[in-house]
């Protein structure tokens, strides 16, 4: 951990900016602020439904579930896919909803959670899993994504090395779009808090546009993705 | 290689390119399809000139500000644990990580998109080192595989070939013996590439935009290969161009908005990353962030310092109709269209480059797309008038005709019986009161357009006898 050469070479941005390295700099109040105003008054329903429409152009299906459903839900995607390994995040909400209990009890699935003390043993196993399985910390319904903190524990490649992945979306985490989840990152910063090592930012499965311009869904990263929304706020 | 892709001269260059049918063929698809997809995209928000009036303000702050939030960036990378080397020079980023490559004996290397690496040169540098590169971004690795073929533009760096040149490419190179689907020639990458991301020692990226506030940095992706260039080697090393920072995330919502929107008409790409600390728990153990130079301090302060401003997105390029006709290579720069006539000068000086700022109509096609409101065809001017009246550069077909013009003009007898004999000398060049293959100073511009022909009765004759008429 060292920083190398910065006075040589900010002393020469100083001097071309005609004054000296300011101690302090004011960030000037934007006059305009078009982000606010996407979905804005929106109810939670109607993110939802704005989420849904979104996923269709990002090429991942969608299922809604009760709490209740949602394992049914997990199935029926593990079916669909004929998926026989799964790895998922370590996470407690696996717990919370019951799922873990499902899946490590379910007789027909090589299951595992993630577990960054075993890092490489868990990279090859997820490197050949059919599916891998997070939950969205704030899922943003204008661009369709799955905004993943991860600190060390729940396990970047969960989401990114299985050949399909799934995300489990409370429908509580659903704002307009990407300003509120920069938002709350720019407020935990503010208050001097540790930041998540990884923000992941998913939109559906991996694609590329780069033969002709035709878009190819699944290059390295997953090759589909299927979303739950889960209505958290129900009573029991 | 650097920023240079060959050596011919510019109107070489073009003419080669605007004979290549295959490539025009190819550069229009694409353009039209990036096009639409960004003005759909852009459309959709309801207030596009509000967000890109919002873009200019963050950008122009930073800029003015960009000594100081290098020096926050840095201190808060530091502070999470991860090294920083500020690169004056491409040599200094590229000796920088060779050190680094040597010290942890890295043998493979994965690297994602980036054209900061391409303008420094780091492949060669690595290689010198003893690692081997492999390009994992789709487009890069067409080029790469292509015997390095040079991008020909900045955000689908591979976009001059189309499928059955890359399915050719691939049986002749990798024994491919597929269909030229697209589909299939991404799938042949994926089983490809697949075992080289779990034994690299080592990940090399580009950085959309760092954050100074926590000393993050941000890749925006589609494919999946940078998220796995940033998670599964031991050793990251991160290469920014100076200028590609933001205040706080509150801007990198904005600016991230802005590049995806306009760079490929998407809401958001697939993969957008964050990255903030290293520490091995589920990626790399090791972060080095190399802050790269290499003349960019030279455009602040000056008339050319919008130009920094530019977030990388090709929106400018893909309206441009001079890029249309010779696409990205005829530009001799990695940097093409109107925003690499503008920045390549600056870059690698007028003696390679003077002829880049005419090449362009001065539509202010380019300056209406761009979302950061960069005023590009303003800069070209700019450079033109450089050129023209510091350093003596233009390039020599226009020189030549503007030496003529002004002996001619600052003689009223010799313009007079130029511009009336000049009807009559150039009768054999002539078709239907249009000129399509001049000779002389001539011939550059007739080769692309006509040129009209001069009237038998000169505008000043014509002027004249209107006057006395009274007209």
């Amino acid at each position: 951990m060292a920083i190398e050469n910065r006075e040589a070479v900010l002393s020469q941005l100083s001097e071309r900016l005609g004054r000296k390295r300011p101690e302090t700099v004011e960030k000037p109040d934007w006059t305009i602020s078009p982000q606010r105003s996407v979905f804005e008054g929106l109810t939670q329903d109607e993110l939802v439904s704005k989420l849904i429409e979104q996923c269709e152009a990002i090429h991942t299906e969608v299922k809604l579930a009760t709490r209740a459903q949602l394992i049914e839900a997990v199935n029926s995607y593990l079916k669909e896919w004929g998926a026989k390994t799964v790895i998922y995040a370590n996470d407690k909400r696996f717990n919370d909803y019951g799922l873990s209990e499902f899946l490590i009890n379910e007789s027909t699935l090589d299951c595992r959670m993630w577990e960054s003390e075993n890092k490489e043993e868990n990279i090859e196993f997820a490197k050949k899993a059919d599916v891998g399985m997070t939950f969205s910390d704030i899922t943003l319904a204008e661009s369709g994504t799955a905004v993943l903190f991860n600190d060390g524990i729940k396990g970047r490649p969960v989401s990114l090395l299985p050949e399909s992945y799934i995300a489990i979306i409370p429908k509580s985490t659903i704002v307009p779009r990407l300003t509120q989840a920069a938002e709350a990152i720019h407020q935990q910063s503010m208050r001097g808090e540790k930041l998540p090592s990884c923000v992941n930012f998913i939109s559906g499965p991996s694609n590329s546009a780069d033969i002709e311009m035709n878009l190819v869904v699944g290059v390295h990263g997953p090759v589909r993705a299927g979303y739950i929304i889960v209505d958290d706020k129900e009573n029991l | 290689m650097g920023i240079k892709i060959g050596d011919a001269p510019f109107h070489e260059r073009a003419e080669k390119a605007i004979n290549d049918q295959f490539m025009r063929q190819a550069v229009a698809k694409a353009q039209d399809g990036l096009r639409g997809k960004k003005l759909k995209a852009a459309e959709s928000l309801g207030n596009w000139e509000d967000w890109r009036a919002l873009g200019e303000q963050i950008r122009q702050h930073t800029l003015e500000n960009l000594d100081y939030y290098l020096y926050q960036l840095s201190e808060n990378v530091e502070k999470n644990g991860g090294s920083v080397y500020f690169a004056e020079t491409a040599e200094d980023a590229q000796d920088y990580v060779k050190r680094v490559v040597r010290k942890k004996n890295a043998k493979k290397i994965i690297k994602s998109k980036s054209m900061v690496t391409e303008e420094i040169s780091l492949n060669e540098a690595v290689e010198e080192a003893g690692g081997e590169v492999i390009e994992t971004d789709l487009a890069e690795f067409i080029l790469q595989i292509a015997d390095h073929d040079r991008p020909s533009h900045i955000v689908v760096p591979s976009l001059h070939k189309d499928k059955e040149k890359i399915c050719e490419l691939f049986k002749e190179k990798l024994g491919y013996t597929g269909t030229s689907q697209p589909e299939e020639l991404a799938r042949f990458v994926r089983r490809y590439l697949r075992e080289d991301f779990f034994q690299a020692d080592m990940g090399i990226t580009g950085c959309n935009f760092a954050v100074a506030e926590s000393g993050s940095v941000s890749i925006v992706a589609n494919e999946g290969n940078a998220r796995m260039a940033t998670t599964l080697p031991k050793t990251l090393i991160t290469v920014m161009g100076m200028e590609r920072i933001v205040p706080s995330w509150e801007e990198l919502d904005v600016l991230v908005t802005l590049l995806c929107r306009s760079a490929v008409g998407q809401k958001l790409t697939s993969y957008i990353t964050g990255l903030t600390e290293p520490g091995g728990m589920d990626g790399p153990e090791e972060f080095h962030l190399v802050i790269v130079d290499n003349g960019r301090s030279h455009i602040l302060g000056t008339e050319f310092q919008s130009a920094l401003q530019c977030i990388r997105c090709a929106a400018c390029i893909n309206v441009c109709p001079v890029y249309r006709h010779i696409g990205g290579h005829a530009y001799g720069s990695i940097y093409s269209g109107p925003i690499g006539a503008v920045l390549t000068p600056l870059l690698g000086g007028y003696d390679d480059y003077k002829d880049l700022p005419y090449a362009s109509s001065l539509c202010g096609a380019c300056t209406e797309a761009c979302p950061v409101k960069i005023p590009l065809h303003e800069l070209l001017i700019k450079h033109r008038r450089r050129i023209v009246e510091e350093e003596k550069k233009s390039p020599k077909s226009w020189d030549f005709a503007m030496k003529g013009f002004e002996k001619a003009a600052n003689s009223p007898g010799l313009f007079s019986f130029a511009a009336k004999t000049a009807p009559y000398v150039l009768k054999p060049f002539t078709k239907d009161d249009k000129i399509e293959r001049g000779a002389g100073p001539l011939k550059a511009w007739t080769q692309a357009r006509d040129f009209p022909a001069p009237k038998k009765q000169p505008f000043r004759d014509w002027f004249d006898k209107r006057s006395k008429e009274g007209k």
